[in-house]
């Protein structure tokens, strides 16, 4: 081939290049929404605003958008991602740094679509995938909420993106290949109930963000293998369907009373991000907590505690012998609060091996426990256990968990565990 | 048998590895200063550094410290010639019954070893682990907020100011 | 003998005179909570010295100079020590560190009953006051007769009697020929302001530098030669029976004997840890609920329920004639508050030769030891209390009962010492609690917005069951044949118990004040902290917001209208200037709270101001700024009133806003601080400003009380500034947590 057939190929591909990029930026583009004035919070109606409040705890709307010792709705929540730190927004009505100036479309537009109001498009860790489909009046009475909150002067930490990722039409890309709402209709197999709790899990609670895996780009997996368990913070959230490794079934009352409370006294406290989730479960309106509940009960309906909750074993010798340095690390910094006769187990509260951690097919949520410890998830009273991170090295956290599963595990060995130890204490909250 | 290095002092033991640092410190090394509060890691009465860091001596098995050093109240000065942080909550005169304070000040340490110039939340923060129960709250901060002037820094955004 | 005019002119200074009577009234000993004490022997004197009126009572001089001063009364942490060194050394010119101040002790100090109601200073520092100028003036006394001259044209100075000329005999040598066995006189005038060098300065804590360098200070921290460990068995709550498998417990590792007497077990050996071990071991026993304690009904409106006897203590009717034009009405309540000492009550006792000496953190040694007595079946001169520090106790927690339980297990282990201490669960399921308690409220306002009618009636359990008897402590109770408690009783006024600070110190022309008092004691309970004070002021000053709002007034002008005594308007004057009341801006979500008493209407004199934030959706609740003003009468060490005050404030915005004992029916259900959550830092207020009004020459007004009442009601009156929302339910923030 001559020069100039070389020279046509290269400018016909100059010229897709150009129309794709073209074609890119008509899709990626968002015009911006005219900016309103800030809507006089006395205008709203209370009985709106209450439901949006009750719809904002539901949806957990406070956790990423405040940050620690800030203004509730401030922003300034760090979210780490495999792609960079991204940080919640100001979303309380200050015209400057928050979203006073958005119109009620502006802000159905960024839930619906993850659009901001000059038309930048929003990362998904702010989980308009699943805000997609709530309804118009739940979105009014959200909107109703936030514009009658205290406004707050604030703006969060620039995002760390590793590069190009800060470029935010790339978001057209992810979504053209992964934002897929689908309406939620109802299923008249099932109670109101039922349905309630759906629309609230996929959508405002948007479990399977944490509950279910991800792939390359973190886009959620959906269909089958939803709510097969997935990753927060540094902490596993185990499988909530039929593979849920529970050993104790997650029943209706058990669940509720695990949202109300932070508690479920068969199974363990609250931990994690589950802390925040509870905290705000607690003060949602409590039919839609219990509907919640209905849901995912339903969702564990096959898992195998449900059908028969196994016997606990407590091979405590074989522990003892194979762990030594595992058994002696427990007895003097675990034992009192966790053996039999301690004054919480006295009281009621659960029993190590009734939780779910032990009995995962990953130790993460057990060393997350040991090193960060336990905070009341929804009062200042509550299940509390101290952090153990500055106390004890990888090695003796390795082994007190190695022997914990010696003791009561049920699922797969886990293996590695000094390592993951200290990956634990790279990640996470 | 176990060496334990606390204060700059190696001593070696012959007891139960289990036992928490606590016991073994008010009993078997004559160190008082860290107290018996609950027992449960909540109260933060016996706190005192391993290796810089503040952790609850009363779930602390001696088998776990190692080489580590521990540091208690009675390492960072004495009646004679108290530390910086023990001068600090003297001049305050932070204290009613005294109880909480020494690990309040094996706290303060901790902080101020990570940091001269926290900020007042940071300050409520680190030191949040610890309860007081005679309200001496505020003197206790007055103190420590002074010790990080002491070590050439200061809390920034201080609730009250360094006087 | 010198004339009275010359031992007037001795130190050349103002007589200052006390007035007796009151204090005579008051002389019942820690303000009614406990025994009776020993009677009134010399009425003239003041303070206790009434009761010992001998100065050797109080201070002996040592041939090396050290000047020993006693005093019946203890240190929980309010700095008494500090201030009773201070007037000693003052009064004596002696320098302070040559004092060396011997706290209760049933062997060796006078009995001054139970520290407790905010009486230290008014009696015993009275007292020690007075018996060191007496002492001072004796010396110069017995210098001058020595000298020849007079009296008058000596003086002291550091330790010495000095005639200025070059003449110089210390107090050591005087000493040495004096009989301080002598009764003290009642004119003996106390230094001149211009002189004194001590009293009225913020002289640091003589008990500090021990505290803050790990040097042995408390009784956790005694360790006597071949002493043991202890750990008593017990349910896990006041009204439950554990019964542990003592036969599997002897055969714990550690675990060297067991000791029971009845239903009363307890476990001992060499080494702390096993014995922690074999405690938890224990706990796996069986409980059940105590069948003899009555059920509890749901709190707080359960107490208007109970059985009660109703006493009218005030009643005025100057102005029967007064017509009202509004008539308001208010309830008030809080829950069971715990004491919830940082550390738990420790005790360590040995029964050698027939003679038992039990170390305690007590209040009360003396009546504590009558009951340890009767408890052992030995006579009462066999037994000495002597009081070591314990953590704040902050009223009557488990400080006796673990004493008696030490007692018990040194009886059966005799020549060995025994150190006992109860666990965090034990402290938090047995001490006993803060009474519930509630208060109705209603007045009627005159078409100025004057007050012109107020009543007031309170519910309560009695606010002390401090042991007399062996029955009134938990092993008298358990062992076999059993004591039985001694009945309850309420604590008459003018210091009260449930009605302490019921009567209101404003002026209303017509007033009703009525005191039920509840016999029955579902739940353990008994002297926390200004007792009916905190929620009687609570009420009170709720109130009066809630009536200066109706009557369209300012609530600090309010108050100083239906006020007449000076020294009330002058600490509400002070706040309201230092807290820049009348220019102060309220904002959304931020309000500002006033409130002021007078503890039991005879202590010290406190008001405060609060300026708060609630955070909306969190709850969250920011205190700015508070600003408090307290007069103490002579202030003996400023820096000691201002901590009391900061630490008052703090503490009772913890019981206030946050704190509520629960109970399920059979047991109590906080057992830790997990389950009795209290203030931390980040809830501690941003700024807390405390002034002093010092009143030199006037009498002692006790302070280590005088916050927790006000500050309960500033909040209150604070939140419903910043929110809008009256909040008459005690825990104001707690109340409206999701219940766990």
């Amino acid at each position: 081939m001559n020069r100039s057939g070389i020279t046509r190929k290269l400018i016909w591909a100059a010229v897709a290049l150009c129309v794709c990029v073209l074609i890119f930026a008509i899709i990626a583009y968002r015009p911006a929404i005219a900016t309103v004035t800030r809507p006089d919070p006395r205008l709203f109606d209370p009985a709106l605003v209450a439901r949006g409040a009750s719809l904002a705890r539901l949806g957990n709307c406070v956790s990423c958008h405040q940050s620690a010792g800030g203004r509730p709705y401030a922003g300034g929540y760090p979210v780490k991602t495999p792609f960079g730190t991204i940080y919640g927004s100001n979303i309380t009505p200050d015209p400057a740094t928050g979203i006073g100036k958005w119109s009620p479309a502006a802000f159905r537009r960024a839930m619906r679509q993850g659009v901001g109001r000059d038309g930048s498009h929003l990362y998904p860790a702010f989980p308009y995938t699943h805000y997609a489909n709530v309804t118009e009046r739940d979105l009014a009475a959200l909107y109703a909420f936030l514009m009658t909150r205290p406004a707050v002067r604030s703006v969060p930490p620039a995002n760390t993106m590793i590069p190009p990722l800060g470029f935010r039409p790339l978001l057209a890309g992810w979504k053209l290949l992964f934002f897929r709402p689908q309406r939620i209709t109802p299923d008249a197999s099932q109670s109101a109930a039922w349905n309630r709790g759906r629309y609230i899990g996929e959508t405002l609670a948007h479990c399977t963000a944490c509950h279910s895996p991800r792939g390359l780009f973190q886009q959620e997996k959906r269909g089958a293998q939803a709510y097969d368990g997935g990753w927060s913070g540094g902490w596993y959230a185990p499988p909530i369907n039929a593979h849920s490794p529970a050993v104790q079934a997650w029943t209706l009352e058990r669940l509720d009373a695990y949202f109300r409370t932070g508690l479920s006294t068969a199974h363990a406290a609250a931990a994690g991000p589950m802390g925040s989730v509870t905290h705000n479960l607690a003060r949602a309106a409590p039919t839609d907590v219990r509907a919640l509940a209905i849901y995912y009960a339903w969702q564990m309906r096959d898992a195998p505690a449900a059908r028969l909750e196994p016997p606990l074993p407590d091979r405590q010798a074989l522990a003892s012998q194979r762990y030594p340095d595992g058994a002696r690390l427990y007895e003097g910094a675990c034992a009192v609060c966790h053996e039999p006769g301690a004054a919480m187990i006295v009281a009621g509260r659960p029993a190590l091996p009734l939780g779910t951690p032990l009995h995962e097919d990953n130790p993460r949520d057990t060393i997350q426990i040991v090193l960060k410890g336990l905070h009341p998830p929804v009062s200042p009273r509550g299940p509390y256990m101290p952090a153990f991170a500055d106390a004890l090295d990888d090695r003796q956290v390795a082994e007190i968990v190695a022997y914990l599963q010696m003791r009561h595990g049920t699922g797969p060995v886990w293996q590695d565990l000094e390592k993951d130890v200290a990956k634990a204490r790279k990640e996470g909250e | 048998m176990i060496d334990l290095t606390v204060n700059g002092a190696t001593t070696r033991l012959d007891i139960d590895t289990a036992t928490p640092l606590l016991y073994v410190l008010r009993d078997d090394l004559g160190l008082h200063a860290a107290k018996f509060g609950c027992g449960l890691g909540q109260c933060g009465a016996c706190t005192v550094l391993v290796d810089d860091q503040p952790v609850f001596s009363c779930v602390l098995p001696i088998g776990a410290i190692g080489t580590r050093k521990v540091t208690t109240v009675e390492g960072l000065g004495t009646a004679a010639k108290p530390g910086d942080v023990q001068r600090a909550f003297l001049h305050e005169q932070a204290a009613q019954c005294g109880y909480c304070i020494p690990g309040m000040m094996a706290r303060a340490e901790g902080l101020l070893r990570k940091t001269v110039t926290p900020t007042e939340d940071e300050l409520r923060t680190a030191m949040a682990p610890s309860l007081c129960r005679c309200g001496t709250h505020m003197r206790i901060l007055r103190a420590v907020r002074r010790a990080a002037v002491m070590r050439g820094g200061g809390v920034v955004d201080a609730a009250e100011p360094v006087t | 003998m010198s004339g009275e005019a010359s031992r007037r002119d001795v130190l050349g200074g103002l007589l200052v005179a006390f007035s007796l009577a009151p204090f005579t009234a008051l002389a019942q000993t820690g303000g009614g909570e406990g025994s009776g004490g020993p009677p009134t022997i010399a009425p003239d004197l003041p303070g206790t010295l009434a009761k010992f009126p001998d100065l050797d009572a109080w201070i002996r001089i040592a041939p090396d100079g050290r000047v020993t001063v006693f005093t019946g009364k203890v240190e929980l942490g309010t700095g008494v020590k500090t201030a009773m060194a201070q007037l000693a050394a003052d009064e004596l010119d002696v320098a302070i560190n040559r004092i060396d101040l011997i706290t209760a002790d049933t062997g060796l100090t006078p009995n001054e009953g139970v520290t407790a109601g905010s009486q230290t200073l008014e009696q015993s520092g009275t007292a020690i006051a007075n018996a060191a100028a007496n002492v001072r003036l004796l010396l110069a006394e017995a210098a001058a007769t020595r000298w020849g001259v007079m009296a008058t044209t000596l003086f002291t100075r550091d330790g010495a009697v000095l005639d200025g000329q070059g003449k110089r005999a210390t107090y050591a040598e005087l000493a040495a020929s004096t009989s301080l066995a002598v009764r003290a006189r009642a004119d003996v005038p106390r230094k001149r302001r211009e002189t004194r060098r001590l009293i009225g300065r913020p002289v640091p804590r003589v008990d500090l530098p021990a505290k803050l360098t790990g040097l042995p200070s408390y009784v956790h921290d005694m360790r006597l030669p071949g002493m043991v460990h202890a750990r008593v068995l017990r349910g896990p709550s006041s009204g439950t029976q554990l019964t542990p498998d003592l036969s599997a417990l002897r055969r714990q590792p550690g675990v060297a004997r067991v000791v029971q007497v009845g239903r009363f077990a307890a476990i001992v050996g060499p080494r702390e840890w096993p014995l922690e071990q074999a405690l938890r071991v224990a706990n796996r026993g069986r409980w059940v609920r105590d069948p003899s304690v009555p059920a509890l009904l749901p709190m707080p409106a359960g107490l208007l329920d109970m059985r009660r006897e109703s006493q009218v203590i005030a009643n005025r009717r100057d102005d029967p004639e007064a017509r009202g034009v509004q008539q308001l009405s208010a309830r008030y309540d809080r829950p069971y508050l715990m004491h919830g000492a940082i550390g738990p009550s420790c005790a360590v006792a040995l029964f050698a030769k027939d003679q038992l000496t039990v170390w305690t953190h007590s209040q009360g040694v003396e009546p504590l030891r009558q009951a340890i007595a009767e408890l052992l079946a030995i006579p009462a001169d066999r037994v000495r209390c002597v009081h070591r520090e314990g953590a704040g106790c902050y009223g009557h927690n488990g400080a006796d009962d673990v004493a008696g339980d030490a007692a018990l297990i040194a009886r059966a282990m005799p020549g060995v010492p025994v150190r006992l201490q109860w666990s965090r669960e034990q402290e938090h399921g047995w001490e006993p609690l803060g009474p519930a308690m509630l208060a109705q409220v209603d007045a009627t306002l005159d078409a100025s917005g004057r007050i012109v009618d107020w009543r007031h009636q309170v519910w309560s359990n009695t606010h002390s069951t401090r042991p007399v008897a062996a029955g009134d402590l938990l092993a008298g109770v358990e062992v076999v044949p059993s004591f039985k408690p001694t009945p309850p009783k309420p604590i008459p006024q003018p210091n009260g118990g449930g009605d302490r600070n019921a009567i209101p110190l404003y002026r209303f022309s017509n007033q009703t004040i009525v005191s039920h008092f509840l016999p029955d004691m579902p739940v353990r309970v008994s002297a926390l902290r200004g007792l009916g004070a905190h929620l009687n002021i609570f009420a009170l000053e709720s109130f009066m917001d809630e009536l200066a709002a109706a009557a369209g007034r300012d609530p600090v002008a309010f108050r100083l209208a239906h006020l007449e005594d000076p020294r009330a308007a002058a600490v509400i004057r002070q706040v309201a200037s230092r807290f820049g009341w009348a220019r102060y801006r309220s904002a959304p979500n931020r309000g500002r709270g006033f409130a002021f008493a007078r503890y039991k209407n005879h202590g010290a004199y406190c008001a405060i101001a609060l300026d708060v934030e609630r955070i909306p959706d969190e709850g969250r609740l920011i205190v700015h700024r508070a600003v408090a003003a307290v007069d103490s009468g002579e202030a003996v060490n400023p820096d000691g009133i201002r901590n009391q005050v900061e630490g008052g404030i703090v503490q009772s915005l913890s019981w206030t806003a946050f704190e509520a004992a629960e109970h399920d029916g059979a047991r109590r259900t906080d057992y830790d601080w997990s389950t009795y959550p209290i203030l931390r830092f980040a809830d501690a207020p941003r700024n807390v400003t405390v002034e002093v009004i010092d009143r030199p020459g006037a009498p002692f007004l006790g302070t280590g009380e005088c916050a927790q009442g006000p500050t309960a009601a500033a909040l209150a009156n604070a939140l419903a500034s910043a929110t809008g929302e009256r909040l008459r339910s005690m825990p104001l923030i707690g109340r409206s947590l999701p219940q766990t």
